[in-house]
């Protein structure tokens, strides 16, 4: 019946208050790149290696699986009614295994010397 | 407009089901679509809400229809009492009165939340509502605001947990249609929020 419990409800929460500061990073971090002209090879040359790059965009990995599975859950038993708790749960971790996997794969390709 | 649908059942359909009592707006039971918007009808203008000369008038939404432009509330009004959103008394009749100051935080927020007129116009409004079969809906939930804030009562705890599910104020997405058509200018999408808030301190503080 719960469609959400409410250790689901605060962890969505919290990581939302975390991805507020983290997309404005990253969108300021965009308009530099782009503004100051820079190439990938360049942008590749800032970020491998760096341990503060890993960890900024390793933790908005994190938080948006986190954020995006527990709210895909929601649209999915909202939008095509499903209504057994197993399936919901299904939703949501098949949707943090894609999150986290696709996403930890970008940041290594980006960040790793 | 109520005195419009008067009209037609007077002189142009008798066959015509509509439903009204106080007609100053009191006690909620007129509401219907006008132009596809949910309205108390009793104080609604035509000329307000008439677009190009037209009014089209339609039994509220998300409800179902008994007939004509009357519909059934009875599930408007379970989903109240499984919201619990009634009064559970901390004292008897023969308790002293408990002192409660009417500045106080919780009664005013409480206070701004209690005029509801139980017309479902919020209910009517609410997307939440059209897409989910068992959402409680933005009356029910504000009544648990206004109960979560009284002092005397008793069941605070555990109504916040029955408002934690598929039905309760978690589900809310908050986009404040409840707050933009009730008739009396409430704020449930505030109350829900309240809620919300909550839930959230009180799952911190491991009571959820």
């Amino acid at each position: 019946m719960s469609a959400i419990s409410p250790r689901l409800f605060v962890l969505q929460r919290a990581t939302a208050l975390l991805l507020a500061p983290l997309v404005i990073g990253h969108l300021i971090m965009i308009v530099i790149a782009i503004k100051g002209g820079l190439d990938s090879a360049e942008i590749l040359g800032r970020t491998r290696g760096s341990i503060l790059w890993a960890l900024f965009y390793g933790l908005f990995v994190v938080a948006v699986a986190i954020h995006a599975s527990i709210g895909v859950r929601v649209i999915a038993s909202e939008w095509f009614d499903i209504r057994s708790e197993q399936s919901q749960r299904a939703v949501m971790w098949s949707t943090l295994i894609v999150l986290l996997s696709t996403g930890a794969y970008a940041v290594f390709a980006v960040t790793a010397s | 407009m109520l005195d419009v649908v008067t009209w037609i059942q007077r002189n142009a359909d008798p066959d015509l089901s509509y439903r009204f009592a106080c007609r100053v707006g009191m006690c909620g039971s007129c509401a219907m679509m006008v132009n596809g918007v949910p309205r108390w009808t009793c104080r609604t203008h035509v000329e307000r809400v008439a677009q190009n000369g037209q009014l089209s008038i339609a039994p509220l939404r998300n409800l179902p229809v008994i007939k004509d432009l009357a519909c059934d509330m009875s599930e408007f009004f379970e989903k109240w009492q499984k919201s619990d959103a009634r009064f559970h008394p901390s004292e008897t009749r023969h308790d002293d009165m408990p002192r409660i100051d009417p500045h106080e935080k919780q009664r005013s927020a409480a206070n701004a939340a209690i005029e509801c007129i139980n017309c479902a116009v919020c209910y009517s409004a609410c997307d939440v509502v059209n897409s989910s079969t068992t959402y409680a809906g933005p009356a029910a939930l504000n009544r648990a605001w206004t109960l979560q804030n009284d002092q005397r009562d008793s069941n605070r705890a555990s109504r916040l947990q029955t408002l934690v599910n598929d039905s309760g104020c978690t589900s809310c997405h908050s986009l404040a249609n409840c707050s933009v058509h009730c008739p009396v200018e409430l704020n449930p999408s505030g109350s829900i929020a309240g809620l919300k808030r909550m839930v959230f301190s009180a799952t911190l503080k491991g009571q959820l």
